[in-house]
């Protein structure tokens, strides 16, 4: 998995490119949580545009940062999905708690 | 049946991307659409990666089985392990139901593999091991 981060005031850009399954998972997580340990962060917007391949193990991954998010008053955005990225969110609920754009 | 596969390879998390890009191999065979093959490709890393987290843990050397079979339009995928089995089925198919929460698991595995094939039979004996297959009928969204 590829991260490629920008940030402007408490606004964090990330862009995900390559396949988010169990494999890529911890590695991606431990790369979100190292941006995430900068507590000026408040919102996080995740672009999946170059996720080529996602199963339950990256909603795992989402679903966790959303929780860190959560907790300090923040918000998680995700954007970029491909048809079967949107078909996972919708079937478990993701867009009740992320926004997405 | 008019043609099969099937693929042993060690439990490694490296093999999830594998066996997904195998069984997708197989199954464009029978000329699926792209969203299909998509939807197949998750069912099966699902699958696999349910073997190699909850079968057998951090056993690396353990085993799993793919076996895909086609029949007319029918696929039908088995992944099977002989890992610790399931206790309670049921309770592993509940969405957002997860033995490991410490790995932060979604607890959306057997929900997705539902969602995104036909039919998704479970078969387990604490012990002993754990075969899922699923069957999705190909070529339905283009109107074969």
């Amino acid at each position: 998995m590829e991260i490629n981060a920008s940030k402007r005031g408490p606004r964090l850009h990330v862009k995900l490119s390559g396949e988010l399954d169990h494999h890529s998972a911890e590695q991606t997580r431990n790369m979100l949580d190292t941006l995430l340990k900068d507590i000026t962060v408040r919102d996080l917007t995740l672009d999946l545009s170059g996720v080529t391949f996602m199963d339950s193990a990256g909603l795992g991954v989402i679903l966790g940062r959303y929780r860190i998010l959560s907790m300090r008053g923040g918000h998680l955005t995700v954007t970029g999905m491909s048809g079967a990225i949107d078909k996972i969110f919708r079937m478990s609920g993701v867009y009740a708690i992320v926004d997405r754009v | 049946m008019d043609n099969w596969m099937e693929l042993t390879f060690p439990s490694l998390s490296v093999n999830e991307g594998f066996a997904r890009a195998a069984a997708a191999a197989f199954a464009s065979l029978l000329n699926p659409t792209i969203d299909e093959l998509s939807d197949l490709r998750t069912a099966v890393s699902e699958a696999v990666t349910n073997a190699i987290i909850h079968a057998y843990g951090n056993d690396r050397s353990a085993m799993i089985t793919l076996r895909c079979e086609a029949e007319d339009k029918r696929l039908k995928i088995v992944v099977k392990d002989t890992g610790c089995g399931i206790e309670d089925i049921e309770l592993a198919r509940r969405p957002f139901y997860t033995s490991k929460p410490e790995l932060e698991r979604s607890g959306m595995g057997f929900a997705v593999m539902e969602a995104f094939m036909d039919s998704v039979q479970i078969e387990s004996a604490p012990g002993e091991g754990t075969a899922v297959t699923m069957e999705k009928e190909i070529g339905v969204a283009r109107g074969d």
